[in-house]
Protein backbone atom coordinates (compact mmCIF):
# COMPACT_ATOMS: atom_id res chain seq x y z
CA UNK A 1 0.00 0.00 0.00
CA UNK A 2 2.63 2.50 0.82
CA UNK A 3 4.87 1.33 -1.43
CA UNK A 4 2.45 2.10 -4.54
CA UNK A 5 2.22 5.45 -3.03
CA UNK A 6 6.25 5.95 -2.97
CA UNK A 7 6.33 4.40 -6.58
CA UNK A 8 3.25 6.92 -7.52
CA UNK A 9 5.46 9.72 -6.40
CA UNK A 10 8.39 9.00 -7.69
CA UNK A 11 7.59 8.22 -11.27
CA UNK A 12 5.36 11.24 -10.96
CA UNK A 13 8.28 13.55 -10.31
CA UNK A 14 10.48 11.78 -13.00
CA UNK A 15 7.69 12.56 -15.93
CA UNK A 16 8.21 16.16 -14.39
CA UNK A 17 12.09 16.60 -15.06
CA UNK A 18 10.95 15.13 -18.04
CA UNK A 19 8.83 17.95 -18.84
CA UNK A 20 10.78 20.70 -17.56
CA UNK A 21 14.10 19.73 -19.60
CA UNK A 22 11.72 19.57 -22.42
CA UNK A 23 9.68 22.81 -22.30
CA UNK A 24 14.03 24.20 -22.04
CA UNK A 25 14.79 22.51 -24.95
CA UNK A 26 11.87 23.31 -27.19
CA UNK A 27 11.37 26.99 -29.47
CA UNK A 28 7.84 26.55 -30.47
CA UNK A 29 5.75 28.16 -28.35
CA UNK A 30 2.27 26.06 -29.13
CA UNK A 31 4.33 23.03 -27.82
CA UNK A 32 5.51 24.71 -24.55
CA UNK A 33 2.11 25.70 -23.89
CA UNK A 34 0.98 21.66 -24.02
CA UNK A 35 3.78 20.98 -22.14
CA UNK A 36 3.51 23.31 -19.17
CA UNK A 37 -0.26 22.34 -19.44
CA UNK A 38 0.72 18.60 -18.64
CA UNK A 39 3.11 19.68 -16.52
CA UNK A 40 0.10 21.17 -13.78
CA UNK A 41 -1.70 18.11 -14.75
CA UNK A 42 1.04 16.18 -12.90
CA UNK A 43 1.63 18.63 -10.60
CA UNK A 44 -1.96 18.32 -9.36
CA UNK A 45 -1.77 14.38 -9.61
CA UNK A 46 1.02 14.96 -6.90
CA UNK A 47 -0.95 17.24 -4.58
CA UNK A 48 -3.59 14.61 -4.87
CA UNK A 49 -1.29 11.46 -3.81
CA UNK A 50 -0.20 13.54 -0.70
CA UNK A 51 -3.53 13.75 0.34
CA UNK A 52 -4.65 17.28 -0.70
CA UNK A 53 -7.35 16.81 -2.81
CA UNK A 54 -8.58 20.83 -2.54
CA UNK A 55 -5.38 21.80 -3.61
CA UNK A 56 -5.61 19.37 -6.57
CA UNK A 57 -8.32 20.58 -7.36
CA UNK A 58 -7.15 24.73 -7.82
CA UNK A 59 -4.03 23.57 -9.39
CA UNK A 60 -6.19 21.33 -11.80
CA UNK A 61 -8.71 24.07 -12.74
CA UNK A 62 -5.78 27.27 -12.81
CA UNK A 63 -2.77 25.94 -13.83
CA UNK A 64 -4.21 22.98 -16.63
CA UNK A 65 -7.32 25.08 -17.41
CA UNK A 66 -7.45 28.69 -17.23
CA UNK A 67 -3.83 29.72 -17.80
CA UNK A 68 -3.14 26.91 -20.85
CA UNK A 69 -5.83 28.85 -22.62
CA UNK A 70 -4.49 32.50 -21.40
CA UNK A 71 -1.34 31.39 -22.95
CA UNK A 72 -2.57 30.14 -26.20
CA UNK A 73 -4.67 33.33 -26.93
CA UNK A 74 -1.79 35.33 -25.98
CA UNK A 75 0.57 33.14 -28.50
CA UNK A 76 -2.02 34.11 -31.10
CA UNK A 77 -2.47 38.22 -30.03
CA UNK A 78 0.89 38.35 -29.46
CA UNK A 79 1.72 36.17 -33.33
CA UNK A 80 5.13 34.37 -31.24
CA UNK A 81 5.35 31.05 -33.00
CA UNK A 82 8.83 30.92 -31.21
CA UNK A 83 11.10 31.48 -28.83
CA UNK A 84 14.56 33.56 -29.50
CA UNK A 85 17.31 31.37 -29.24
CA UNK A 86 19.57 32.41 -26.84
CA UNK A 87 22.87 29.73 -27.39
CA UNK A 88 25.35 31.33 -24.98
CA UNK A 89 25.07 30.78 -21.50
CA UNK A 90 23.75 33.52 -18.82
CA UNK A 91 25.47 33.89 -15.93
CA UNK A 92 23.39 36.09 -13.93
CA UNK A 93 20.65 34.28 -14.26
CA UNK A 94 22.24 31.08 -13.73
CA UNK A 95 23.43 32.14 -10.71
CA UNK A 96 19.91 34.18 -8.95
CA UNK A 97 18.60 30.62 -10.19
CA UNK A 98 21.63 28.43 -8.80
CA UNK A 99 21.23 30.62 -5.22
CA UNK A 100 17.57 29.95 -4.73
CA UNK A 101 17.56 26.83 -5.30
CA UNK A 102 20.32 26.30 -2.61
CA UNK A 103 18.07 28.38 -0.09
CA UNK A 104 15.29 26.21 -1.03
CA UNK A 105 17.57 22.96 -0.71
CA UNK A 106 18.80 24.05 2.32
CA UNK A 107 14.89 24.79 3.58
CA UNK A 108 13.81 21.43 3.05
CA UNK A 109 15.94 20.43 6.31
CA UNK A 110 13.47 22.39 8.43
CA UNK A 111 10.62 20.90 7.22
CA UNK A 112 8.09 18.73 9.29
CA UNK A 113 7.45 15.65 7.94
CA UNK A 114 4.26 14.87 6.70
CA UNK A 115 1.67 14.00 9.32
CA UNK A 116 3.53 14.90 12.04
CA UNK A 117 1.83 15.28 14.89
CA UNK A 118 4.20 18.05 16.53
CA UNK A 119 4.20 20.19 13.38
CA UNK A 120 3.97 23.51 14.48
CA UNK A 121 0.79 24.02 12.35
CA UNK A 122 -0.80 20.85 13.99
CA UNK A 123 -0.19 22.44 17.58
CA UNK A 124 -1.59 26.07 17.66
CA UNK A 125 -5.32 26.34 16.54
CA UNK A 126 -5.87 23.00 14.38
CA UNK A 127 -7.13 20.70 18.13
CA UNK A 128 -9.93 23.92 18.42
CA UNK A 129 -10.90 23.76 14.84
CA UNK A 130 -11.34 19.75 15.33
CA UNK A 131 -13.17 19.82 18.16
CA UNK A 132 -15.23 23.19 17.75
CA UNK A 133 -15.86 23.81 14.18
CA UNK A 134 -19.23 21.99 13.80
CA UNK A 135 -20.42 24.02 16.97
CA UNK A 136 -19.08 27.29 16.12
CA UNK A 137 -19.76 27.64 12.42
CA UNK A 138 -22.42 25.43 11.20
CA UNK A 139 -20.84 23.96 8.62
CA UNK A 140 -19.97 19.88 8.52
CA UNK A 141 -17.15 20.10 6.13
CA UNK A 142 -13.77 21.38 8.49
CA UNK A 143 -11.92 22.71 5.45
CA UNK A 144 -14.82 24.93 4.74
CA UNK A 145 -15.36 26.17 7.85
CA UNK A 146 -11.67 27.49 8.60
CA UNK A 147 -11.97 29.06 4.58
CA UNK A 148 -15.20 30.22 4.90
CA UNK A 149 -16.01 30.97 8.26
CA UNK A 150 -12.48 31.28 10.72
CA UNK A 151 -10.57 33.31 7.67
CA UNK A 152 -13.38 34.47 5.80
CA UNK A 153 -12.31 38.30 5.54
CA UNK A 154 -8.86 36.33 4.30
CA UNK A 155 -10.71 34.20 1.43
CA UNK A 156 -12.43 37.31 1.20
CA UNK A 157 -9.47 39.31 0.05
CA UNK A 158 -8.41 36.31 -2.17
CA UNK A 159 -11.57 36.81 -4.02
CA UNK A 160 -11.10 40.73 -4.06
CA UNK A 161 -7.11 39.51 -6.14
CA UNK A 162 -8.56 37.00 -7.95
CA UNK A 163 -11.45 39.98 -9.14
CA UNK A 164 -8.73 42.16 -9.95
CA UNK A 165 -6.19 40.32 -11.79
CA UNK A 166 -9.34 38.66 -13.72
CA UNK A 167 -10.08 42.37 -14.90
CA UNK A 168 -6.46 43.46 -15.93
CA UNK A 169 -6.39 40.13 -18.23
CA UNK A 170 -9.30 40.70 -19.31
CA UNK A 171 -8.63 44.47 -20.52
CA UNK A 172 -5.10 43.55 -21.95
CA UNK A 173 -6.64 40.88 -23.69
CA UNK A 174 -9.80 43.13 -25.23
CA UNK A 175 -7.84 45.87 -25.94
CA UNK A 176 -5.26 44.17 -28.09
CA UNK A 177 -7.91 42.64 -30.02
CA UNK A 178 -9.42 45.57 -30.95
CA UNK A 179 -6.54 47.50 -31.97
CA UNK A 180 -5.19 44.49 -34.18
CA UNK A 181 -8.18 44.44 -35.91
CA UNK A 182 -8.53 48.01 -36.13
CA UNK A 183 -5.33 47.63 -37.94
CA UNK A 184 -6.49 44.91 -40.76
CA UNK A 185 -9.51 46.75 -41.60
CA UNK A 186 -8.19 49.06 -44.91
CA UNK B 1 -6.34 -4.60 -4.04
CA UNK B 2 -3.67 -6.26 -5.93
CA UNK B 3 -6.47 -5.36 -9.21
CA UNK B 4 -6.19 -2.21 -8.87
CA UNK B 5 -2.46 -2.02 -7.67
CA UNK B 6 -2.21 -3.70 -11.33
CA UNK B 7 -4.37 -1.11 -13.33
CA UNK B 8 -2.24 1.01 -11.82
CA UNK B 9 1.21 0.14 -12.44
CA UNK B 10 -0.19 -0.99 -16.06
CA UNK B 11 -1.61 2.93 -16.39
CA UNK B 12 1.64 4.44 -15.36
CA UNK B 13 3.52 2.44 -18.09
CA UNK B 14 0.89 4.41 -20.84
CA UNK B 15 1.71 7.32 -19.17
CA UNK B 16 5.55 7.00 -19.43
CA UNK B 17 5.39 6.26 -22.87
CA UNK B 18 2.89 9.47 -23.65
CA UNK B 19 5.75 11.03 -21.94
CA UNK B 20 8.30 9.75 -24.24
CA UNK B 21 6.12 10.44 -27.05
CA UNK B 22 5.46 14.18 -25.84
CA UNK B 23 9.35 14.79 -25.10
CA UNK B 24 10.78 13.06 -28.67
CA UNK B 25 8.09 14.00 -30.98
CA UNK B 26 8.10 14.45 -34.78
CA UNK B 27 6.02 17.22 -34.87
CA UNK B 28 3.73 19.98 -32.65
CA UNK B 29 0.07 17.70 -33.46
CA UNK B 30 1.89 14.56 -31.95
CA UNK B 31 2.87 16.52 -28.68
CA UNK B 32 -0.81 18.02 -28.60
CA UNK B 33 -1.75 14.07 -29.45
CA UNK B 34 0.44 12.72 -25.85
CA UNK B 35 -0.58 15.59 -24.35
CA UNK B 36 -4.41 14.55 -24.55
CA UNK B 37 -3.77 11.00 -24.19
CA UNK B 38 -1.66 11.43 -20.92
CA UNK B 39 -4.57 13.84 -19.58
CA UNK B 40 -7.05 10.82 -20.07
CA UNK B 41 -4.43 8.49 -18.42
CA UNK B 42 -3.85 10.79 -15.35
CA UNK B 43 -7.79 10.66 -15.20
CA UNK B 44 -7.76 7.00 -14.97
CA UNK B 45 -4.66 6.74 -12.63
CA UNK B 46 -6.76 9.25 -10.42
CA UNK B 47 -10.07 6.78 -10.24
CA UNK B 48 -8.14 4.10 -9.68
CA UNK B 49 -6.21 5.60 -7.22
CA UNK B 50 -9.42 6.86 -5.06
CA UNK B 51 -10.16 3.26 -4.95
CA UNK B 52 -6.76 1.94 -4.02
CA UNK B 53 -6.72 4.31 -1.29
CA UNK B 54 -10.06 4.08 0.06
CA UNK B 55 -11.46 7.56 -0.82
CA UNK B 56 -13.76 7.18 -3.74
CA UNK B 57 -15.59 10.94 -2.98
CA UNK B 58 -11.84 11.69 -4.79
CA UNK B 59 -13.33 10.62 -8.31
CA UNK B 60 -14.93 13.85 -8.81
CA UNK B 61 -11.32 15.04 -9.53
CA UNK B 62 -11.28 12.20 -12.21
CA UNK B 63 -14.14 14.71 -13.83
CA UNK B 64 -12.70 18.05 -13.48
CA UNK B 65 -9.11 16.50 -15.10
CA UNK B 66 -11.30 15.21 -18.03
CA UNK B 67 -13.26 18.33 -18.49
CA UNK B 68 -10.40 20.01 -18.52
CA UNK B 69 -8.63 18.52 -20.57
CA UNK B 70 -10.73 18.67 -23.11
CA UNK B 71 -11.15 22.28 -22.83
CA UNK B 72 -7.06 22.68 -23.02
CA UNK B 73 -6.71 20.03 -26.12
CA UNK B 74 -9.36 21.92 -27.83
CA UNK B 75 -8.06 25.43 -27.39
CA UNK B 76 -4.83 24.37 -29.26
CA UNK B 77 -6.57 22.60 -31.78
CA UNK B 78 -8.56 25.99 -32.09
CA UNK B 79 -4.74 27.59 -32.50
CA UNK B 80 -3.34 25.49 -34.76
CA UNK B 81 -6.34 26.23 -37.52
CA UNK B 82 -6.66 29.78 -37.07
CA UNK B 83 -2.71 30.35 -37.88
CA UNK B 84 0.06 28.74 -39.53
CA UNK B 85 0.89 26.78 -36.45
CA UNK B 86 1.34 23.54 -37.26
CA UNK B 87 4.22 22.31 -39.75
CA UNK B 88 5.63 18.52 -39.99
CA UNK B 89 8.72 20.08 -39.76
CA UNK B 90 10.64 18.74 -36.37
CA UNK B 91 10.73 21.95 -33.77
CA UNK B 92 13.94 21.25 -31.71
CA UNK B 93 16.26 23.53 -32.08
Amino acid sequence: MIDIDIAINMLLLLFLIAMATTILRLRRMLAVAMILSLYSLLTAGLFMVMDAPDVAFTEAAVGSGVSTVLLLVTLTLTRTHYAKNTARLQWRPLIIVLLTGGALLYGVHDIALMGDINAPAHRHVADHYIAEARNETGVPNMVTAVLASYRSFDTLGEVVVIFAASIGVMLLLGDGRREHRDGDTP
Amino acid sequence: MTLFVVAAVTILISMALAVVRAVASPTVFDRILAVNMFGTKSVLLVAVFAFLSGRPDVLDIALLYSLLNWLGVLAALRMVEREEFYSSEPDDD
